[in-house]
């Protein structure tokens, strides 16, 4: 078995499940100025359960960066130096002030609002821009720093997207409301953003173009941008339905906006293989020692299983409806 | 390229020094948090249930600490050492690796039904969550401990396809330090917390010396206090006796001892001179080093110099090793005599809560000093006879590394003010009934009613 495809897997599995999960919680950490004071309560209870181990897959795609592709992870985190830093301190501030904010009272509680918002974004926006980097190789310039700083909009704007439709699953009444309308101008602002980063994708790297517009391979890889405006299309119904005062229906919009990241998500992964850094290193160039993988792959295989049973067990535990209060 | 190495120095030591901080007290404190969980469970006092609640929220905020400044950690061999992961990743790599697997994602899920779901779940699910994170953190220094250890000490590899792999995995994580340096560090965990536990509920105890709840921490601190800092002494004694064996050049300088010779003296103070190559001021202590780590007062003790360049700086380990050592030794005297002053239900006089609340963070000194003896003295060793630090660090220039300094010390500046702030009114404010009324503490459906509504 070729364990550098495995590990290829495991690392796209554990971004992708953090995009989705940190995704939603950054994206209510964004949300937040829009919302009232009892509002932020309760959105900040919708996420109060999760947001560590959700940044957790963070720390394991990383980490799997590091132990099965080490050159790639000198190169990557080398050449997005600044970035990942910003991102870190976002990263820092928002957790923090997650906590405190709940301790606090008065200007104070308002100073912490507003750094959890700001590090929300700021985690949010640079996520993106590494992301930018990442696609085009670290080509300095400034039109390829133009196109990571769209990309950073862009992220921003699926985070929020995410966001809005955890709080359409999570709450009633008027927060709720005011969810489907926040999904409905996030799904816009990503419509928007997608639709540039993915004209642009191609006109900064050559590989990518080639990869896409080669037919007649071309025709079956528009089922994924298809498939997309369908998830897009199915996501603004619900919300229509919604706001006609359907039920039921508190789930879907949340599955449609991770179905939209995940096409996305593969249509990158399409682009980037069989790459680590692109045009540089491939996963086999960048690959660990056999021995390093093979004592990885035994961990993760056993260890995996039971991860994704507890978390799902958490789920459990935490379904329904949030609620405002969450310490006693 | 040596600004950029010393830059990188600076800035990886900043942030595991910052990080540390908040792990040597949530390992042990999720500990308390079970003992307390339990003491409610079996006695249904509301006094150890607005213990645990209150504790339960130092513990959040301390948690969230350490995973905010430990995912910075994980971009941190990357960032400023990766050649650090091309020569020993195929090591370091799945050790880090297994940390996560094992221990993060158990800590940080189970958290949340510690925190949040006691309503939730039934009381025995409730308890197991505590009991799973407290081994979660434990688990997790297991880990990072053992590639620590290896650091220092490595054992289990060998050379092949230009790298240094494992050859013996077992070998590679019960290497010889680790034993010593794990139960060390876990106990050093132990002491932090028991201070912090002890020295706040004094604070408490000073404004308010009715507190119930305060009343039993500061008891159960100075007991677990008195009981681990014996343990840690002899510890570290055979900590240190193995670290002779091998690492000389690390306890040449620890002891100050310049030059090779029999029956060397224990310098018990002095100002160690680099240029000189001698100590100014010293006061000794004639065969002592002998004595304490060869239990022979003629025995021959190797001295800095004889390691020639292959050592590390003098000053920082010998200032370092004797103020850990002086606090453990204060520590010992404090714990003891609080232990015989609160004896029976005796309450704690009023100057002994003034002694435990100056105390509350001597944990926190020592642990550093400690790790700055460790870490310090395996230079200029990156991995001891394996990698030099010099050789290691990336490509990084001064301007950024200078420009992510100064962004992390601003951070760290405003969390640490923020969180001592928060800390300590915390714990002054306490968990007296009219805060806290146990009867509505229990996340009650009112406020289930309330968030609807
Ligand atoms: C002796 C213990 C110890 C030591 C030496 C370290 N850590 Fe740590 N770390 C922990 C003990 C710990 C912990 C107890 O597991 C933490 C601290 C508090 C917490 O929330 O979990 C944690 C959190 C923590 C997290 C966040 C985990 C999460 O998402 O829940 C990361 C990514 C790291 N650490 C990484 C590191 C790295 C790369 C280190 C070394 C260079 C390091 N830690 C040293
Ligand atoms: C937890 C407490 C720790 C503290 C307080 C600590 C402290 C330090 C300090 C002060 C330095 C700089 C030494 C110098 O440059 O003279 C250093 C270096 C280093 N330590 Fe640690 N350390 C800790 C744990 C660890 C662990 C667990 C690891 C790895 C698993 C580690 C890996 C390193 C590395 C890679 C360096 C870089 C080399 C260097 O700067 O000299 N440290 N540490
Ligand atoms: C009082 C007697 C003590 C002795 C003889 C002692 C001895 C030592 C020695 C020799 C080392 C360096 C080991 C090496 O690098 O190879 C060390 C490290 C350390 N000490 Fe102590 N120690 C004592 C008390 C304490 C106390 C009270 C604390 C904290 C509460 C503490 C925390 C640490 C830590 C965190 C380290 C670094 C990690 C490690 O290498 O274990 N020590 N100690």
């Amino acid at each position: 078995m070729d364990l550098a495809i495995v590990f290829m897997f495991l690392m796209g599995a554990s971004i992708l499940a953090y995009v989705l999960l940190d995704g939603y919680d950054l994206g209510v950490g964004m949300l937040m100025p829009a919302a009232t004071d009892d509002e932020q309560s309760i959105m900040v209870a919708s996420i109060g359960p999760f947001w560590d181990a959700n940044e957790t897959w963070l720390v394991l795609g990383i980490g799997i960066l590091l132990a099965a592709f080490p050159r790639a992870h000198g190169v990557v985190l080398g050449a997005l130096y600044l970035p990942v830093v910003a991102m870190l301190v976002g990263l820092m501030l928002r957790g923090v002030a997650f906590e405190l904010r709940v301790k606090a009272q008065g200007w104070h509680r308002e100073l912490w609002n507003w750094l959890f918002w700001a590090g929300s974004f700021i985690a949010s926006f640079f996520q993106g821009v590494m992301l930018g980097r990442y696609i085009t190789g670290f080509e300095p310039g400034f039109f390829y720093w133009v196109f990571a700083l769209l990309v950073g909009a862009s992220l921003c704007g699926g985070y929020v997207l995410l966001g809005a439709t955890w709080l359409i699953l999570k709450t009633e009444g008027d927060l709720q409301k005011k969810a489907v309308a926040w999904t409905r101008w996030g799904l816009l602002w990503v419509g928007l953003g997608v639709a540039l980063v993915s004209l642009a994708t191609p006109l900064v790297s050559e590989t990518v173009r080639y990869k896409w517009f080669d037919f007649p391979r071309t025709l079956w890889l528009m089922f994924l941008p298809l498939a997309s405006i369908g998830a897009g299309w199915w996501l603004w119904r619900s919300t229509s339905a919604l706001k006609r005062g359907a039920k039921d229906l508190d789930a879907r919009p949340f599955g449609a906006a991770a179905l939209i990241f995940t096409i996305a998500f593969l249509g990158l992964a399409y682009s980037i293989y069989p790459y680590v850094v692109i045009d540089r290193l491939t996963i086999w160039d960048a690959a660990a020692h056999p021995s390093a993988l093979k004592a990885l792959f035994i961990g993760s295989v056993v260890v995996l299983p039971f991860i994704v049973a507890y978390t799902i067990l958490s789920y459990r535990v935490f379904r329904g409806k949030a609620r405002a209060k969450l310490y006693d | 390229m040596e600004d950029a190495l010393l830059l990188a120095r600076a800035q990886f030591g900043l942030n595991i020094g910052f990080h540390i901080m908040f792990p040597t007290l949530t390992i042990a404190l999720a500990w308390y948090l079970l003992g307390f969980r339990i003491a409610y469970q079996r006695t249904g006092d509301a006094a150890w249930l607005a213990t645990f609640k209150l504790w339960l929220k130092v513990f959040a905020l301390t948690f969230a600490m350490g995973v905010v400044t430990g995912v910075t950690m994980s971009f941190q061999f990357g960032t400023n050492w990766p050649r650090y992961m091309t020569t020993v990743g195929a090591i370091a790599g799945p050790l880090l690796s297994y940390e996560v697997l094992t221990a993060f994602f158990l800590e940080a899920t189970f958290l949340g039904i510690m925190l949040f779901g006691m309503s939730r779940v039934p009381n025995w699910v409730h308890i197991a969550s505590c009991a799973v994170v407290a081994f979660g953190t434990t688990v997790s220094a297991f880990w990072i401990l053992a590639l620590n250890s290896w650091m220092h000490t490595p054992a289990g590899h060998v050379f092949a396809d230009g790298q240094w792999i494992a050859a013996d995995w077992l070998a590679v994580i019960f290497n010889p330090s680790f034993p010593y340096r794990l139960a060390h560090m876990l106990i050093a965990s132990g002491l932090t917390a028991s201070f912090v536990v002890a020295g706040l509920s004094a604070w408490r105890l000073l404004w308010a010396p009715f507190d119930t709840s305060a009343g039993k921490t500061l008891r159960a601190g100075l007991m677990v206090a008195a009981a681990l800092v014996p343990v840690q002494i002899f510890v570290g004694d055979q900590h240190g006796l193995n670290t002779l064996e091998h690492q000389p050049a690390k306890i040449a300088a620890i002891e100050a001892l310049w030059q090779t010779e029999r029956g060397a003296p224990l310098v018990l103070f002095a100002i160690p001179n680099e240029v000189t190559k001698r100590n100014d001021y010293s006061i000794e202590l004639p065969y002592g080093a002998s004595l304490i780590l060869k239990h022979d007062q003629r025995a021959e003790i190797r001295g800095i110099e004889s390691f020639g360049e292959d050592r590390p700086a003098v000053a920082p380990l010998f200032f370092g090793f004797r103020i850990m050592v002086g606090i453990g030794v204060a520590m010992l005297l404090v714990s003891w005599v609080g232990t015989w002053a609160t004896r029976g239900k005796r309450a704690a006089p009023r100057w002994m809560l003034w002694v435990l609340a100056a105390f509350t963070f001597s944990g926190w000194v020592a642990t550093l000093a400690g790790w700055i003896v460790t870490e310090v003295g395996r230079q200029p060793w990156l991995v001891t006879g394996v990698l030099r630090t010099k050789d290691a660090v990336g490509q990084a220039t001064g301007a950024q590394l200078g420009a992510s300094l100064t962004g992390y010390i601003l951070t760290y500046a405003t969390l640490f003010i923020a969180y001592m702030i928060v800390l300590t009114h915390m714990a002054g404010k306490g968990s007296t009934p009219d805060d806290d009324p146990p009867a509505a503490s229990g996340e009650a459906a009112v406020t289930v009613a309330r968030a609807a509504g």
